[in-house]
């Protein structure tokens, strides 16, 4: 519903180009956008009134750098402290000298901590460590049986007792000792911060087994509450670490913000789909910016990469590139861009794209009618629009049951996006070839890549200033929109 | 993949997704539509109630220093609000200061901030219509929230052709509580003499279906399972011929959570939908369930859900936490479908009809 941060900032600055320093006013300006974006990401009240009093100070007095205009400049430093605020200390899992490593999960219902057991167990089994996982929930109906059959599909055995949570978890350490399991993960039963009677329970199972890490299990997708319960559950268990939960949804996730002031322990994972796979160490640069819904190019390369047929893609690219980007590139790529989920949510995720459109409205009629009009066209009009006259159009029209207004329309968008890519090509090649070595142009990354255990850095020539902006794109570019 | 080949993927992705999203912009700008003067006004609102109650919150707590004491002035901030509140409204003139803690209960609440700026205005504005101190405050409150609520109808509903079955479907987001929710109902409506046909459509999660075939043992009803990864849509027409031929009147049919994001699990939720009407059943009430802890990204939920599959009420869960679950009131003025069962605890009975004039009055506890 509303715009992204930074162009609502260029709004509040537009009068303040040529000043050297940002003024208190100014920054307060800017204040009152930041607070309704974090408001809106669900971040605790009392914790943004604690950031902003934070971005305040740090953005008061800032000289104002050639390089970025004011509003850039101010988006920087809440990005660099929200991530701050996100991350700081990693935490490093280290093995307990006598095995098994215990670990202890705990959280609300309907968290996922059965899931994320499980997860987490394939991927200390990634890291050479035989881990077993006990079912400590007795609670939810079938919660050991799910356990069990995760557990299969994982290649983790499961341990647990009919009866008692707390048996179940002090036996689990003698059963690891005896099978040679050197982590034992133990997965509790959802429950409610202020249920005593529970969390009484949840206090004897972590007393039974003394576990080495208690991890707090999060959905992104919670509110104002998060504070309440987090606060609980550390002080009844002492939290050294969350599990970020249900990252694939689109909630902004700011939760994560409120849990992390509040426990003051590190967030240590993000569980980002329903494959044990999508599972992964935590990066407070992404959320930082998901938060103030500035756009996620990370999440859109890892979404393309999980749709697209890499070879025809890269052939796709580098003909955009190039300028000889056709019509069949287009449809086979917005054929796979469907696979990539939601539209209106990777329009979402899309840095630099006026606000107008990124609530435009794709149904799936809409796609349908520009399929429609593609394949009404010759093999030589999609590979050369440039032919397509009056006549043309009116037969593809009619061949697709659009108006010939529609066809002008598409192949005019097509054209304009072809021409203002290949000015971007032409930028990404004279970059390369500077560089001594192919590719050198990525340097403008986070260190993501390390960070996520990857050892392939992917990364952007092209996109490398994003989030901020996406050259070649940015808002003026757009034709038609201003 | 090399990392040539993963910043084209992008740049080709952003470029086409850019050419249909400037299709679609221009052609509903032809259409005439423009909702963005509105957003500007709203958006300006909202930076200033935000401003208003993030000053005051910082006001009552300084923040001198970061860190631990936050965990401690947070569940203080609590308490403080609600003594507040309440000496604050009790005054015969109402401060702009008690309007601001109004506005932050309600955010507190995860009403959002735009709706909770809509609502204060509002209130105030009955208030002040009503001459000085006429009206109260807090009256003034709950009369616009229950206006809002609405007095709508909130049972559900059954065929009333006289044949059989009904079907009920449940939808939403994962762990929300979807099986839970349908394993209390089912013992409820099976108390009060109805023949209940479980179906266990969520194939999906592990053990989704044992976990509802031990509710159906408790409640005694009949469930009706596929294999693990089976059609969903397949295991709820099976169930609604089981209960067609059985001459059970209701099926309650379970549904994987799914994120509204995913086009393809959307797709799969629409032919379930279809599906079960494809036979005896008719579909009469298609229920959201929506967790209490949810913040606003419930309302993008709602959204999608109701889009797919014509969703006819929202059943909130987990009320019984400290959570407030403020953002059905959004979802109930923005897109108008009513919240119709509560859940506030892990018995079987502690599903319950919505009560309007409760939920306001804990809005503000």
């Amino acid at each position: 519903m509303f715009d992204t941060l930074t162009s609502r900032f260029e709004t509040v600055f537009s009068r303040l180009r040529g000043k050297g320093r940002l003024s208190e006013q100014d920054v307060d300006a800017a204040l009152a956008e930041i607070r309704v974006a974090l408001l809106e990401a669900d971040v605790n009240l009392d914790v943004v009134a604690n950031l902003t009093a934070r971005i305040r100070r740090r953005a008061v007095g800032e000289e104002l750098s050639g390089a970025l205009n004011p509003a850039q400049q101010v988006v920087k430093i809440v990005l660099a402290e929200l991530t701050s605020s996100l991350g700081g200390e990693q935490l490093v899992l280290s093995y307990a000298p006598k095995p098994p490593t215990v670990v202890l999960l705990a959280g609300l219902q309907g968290t996922g901590k059965t899931t994320n057991a499980a997860k987490l167990a394939q991927w200390f089994l990634r890291r050479g460590r035989s881990p077993l996982l006990v079912g400590a929930d007795l609670q939810r109906p079938a919660a050991v049986e799910q356990l069990r059959t995760l557990g299969e599909r994982a290649g983790v055995p499961v341990f647990s007792h009919p009866r008692s949570p707390v048996k179940a978890a002090s036996a689990a350490l003698a059963e690891a000792a005896r099978t040679g399991r050197d982590v034992v993960i133990v997965d509790t039963a959802g429950r409610l911060a202020i249920d005593a009677e529970m969390m009484d329970q949840v206090r004897r199972i972590s007393k039974a087994v003394r576990p080495h890490y208690t991890f707090l299990v999060v959905d992104s997708t919670v509110g104002q509450d998060a504070v309440n319960s987090a606060r609980a559950f550390h002080d009844t268990l002492g939290i050294d670490g969350v599990i970020l939960t249900k990252l694939d949804g689109d909630a902004r996730g700011g939760a994560a913000l409120s849990v992390k002031e509040v426990v003051g322990r590190p967030i240590a994972f993000a569980s980002v789909g329903e494959k044990l796979e999508d599972f992964e160490p935590f990066h407070p640069d992404r959320l930082a910016s998901r938060i103030l819904g500035m756009g996620d190019v990370e999440t859109l390369i890892d979404k393309a990469e999980a749709a697209f047929e890499a070879e025809q893609a890269e052939e796709a690219a580098s003909r955009l590139l190039e300028g000889t980007f056709t019509f069949d590139d287009f449809l086979s790529t917005m054929q796979q861009v469907l696979g990539m989920g939601n539209l209106r949510s990777l329009l979402g995720m899309m840095p630099g794209l006026p606000q107008e459109m990124r609530g435009a409205d794709i149904d799936e009629g809409r796609i349908g009618r520009i399929t429609g009009m593609i394949h009404s066209m010759t093999p030589a009009e999609r590979a050369e629009p440039d032919i397509i006259d009056a006549s043309r159009r009116q037969r593809i029209a009619a061949g697709s049951g659009c108006r010939p207004a529609d066809v002008k329309a598409l192949v005019d968008q097509f054209k304009q996006m072809r021409s203002a890519m290949r000015g971007l090509g032409g930028l990404a090649g004279k970059r390369r070839a500077s560089s001594p070595k192919p590719g050198a142009a990525r340097a403008g990354r986070k260190g993501r890549r390390s960070a996520g255990g990857r050892t392939t850095p992917k990364g952007p020539a092209p996109v490398s200033k994003a989030p901020l902006a996406l050259p070649g794109l940015e808002k003026g570019d757009w034709p038609g929109l201003n | 993949m090399t990392p040539e080949a993963a910043v084209g993927l992008v740049v080709v992705a952003i470029a086409v997704l850019a050419v249909v999203a400037l299709l679609a912009w221009r052609s509903r700008r032809k259409q005439g539509s423009a909702p963005a003067r509105r957003t500007e006004a709203a958006a300006r609102d909202a930076a200033r109630v935000a401003d208003r109650v993030v000053d005051r919150v910082a006001e009552r707590a300084p923040t001198a220093a970061a860190g631990p004491s936050l965990r401690d002035r947070l569940g203080k901030a609590r308490a403080a609000l609600a003594g507040s509140l309440a000496s604050a409204l009790d005054r015969p003139s109402i401060s702009e200061e008690a309007w601001t803690s109004v506005t932050e209960a309600l955010i507190r609440a995860d009403v959002g901030l735009t709706t909770s700026s809509e609502i204060v205005s509002a209130a105030r504005a009955r208030v002040e219509a009503g001459g000085d101190g006429q009206v109260d405050a807090m009256a003034a409150l709950r009369a616009e929230l229950r206006d809002r609520l609405g007095r709508v109808d909130r049972s559900l509903a059954r065929r009333d052709d006289g044949a059989h079955p009904s079907v009920w479907l449940f939808v939403g987001v994962n762990g929300t509580g979807k099986t839970t929710t349908i394993g209390k109902l089912a013992k409820r409506e099976a108390d009060g003499g109805t023949d209940v046909v479980l179906a266990a459509g969520d194939t999906f999660r592990a053990a989704a279906a044992d976990q509802l075939a031990m509710w159906a043992e408790r409640s005694s009803a009949h469930i009706v399972r596929g294999a693990a990864g089976a059609d969903p849509a397949s295991v709820v027409f099976d169930a609604v011929e089981s209960a067609a031929a059985r001459g059970a009147e209701l099926v309650l049919a379970d549904t994987a959570g799914r994120f509204h994001t995913e086009q393809n699990l959307m797709a799969e939720l629409q032919k379930v939908r279809r599906v079960a009407e494809k036979g005896s059943g008719v579909v009469t009430e298609t229920l959201l369930v929506l967790d209490a802890t949810t913040g606003q990204n419930g309302l993008a939920q709602a959204r999608q859900f109701i889009e797919a599959v014509d969703v006819t009420g929202v059943v909130l869960t987990k009320l019984d936490g400290s959570a407030k679950g403020g953002i059905v009131v959004s979802v109930q003025t923005e897109l108008g479908v009513p919240v119709k069962l509560v859940g506030v605890g892990e018995a079987i009975a502690d599903l319950v009809p919505f009560d309007a004039a409760e939920f306001t009055d804990a809005l503000f506890a």
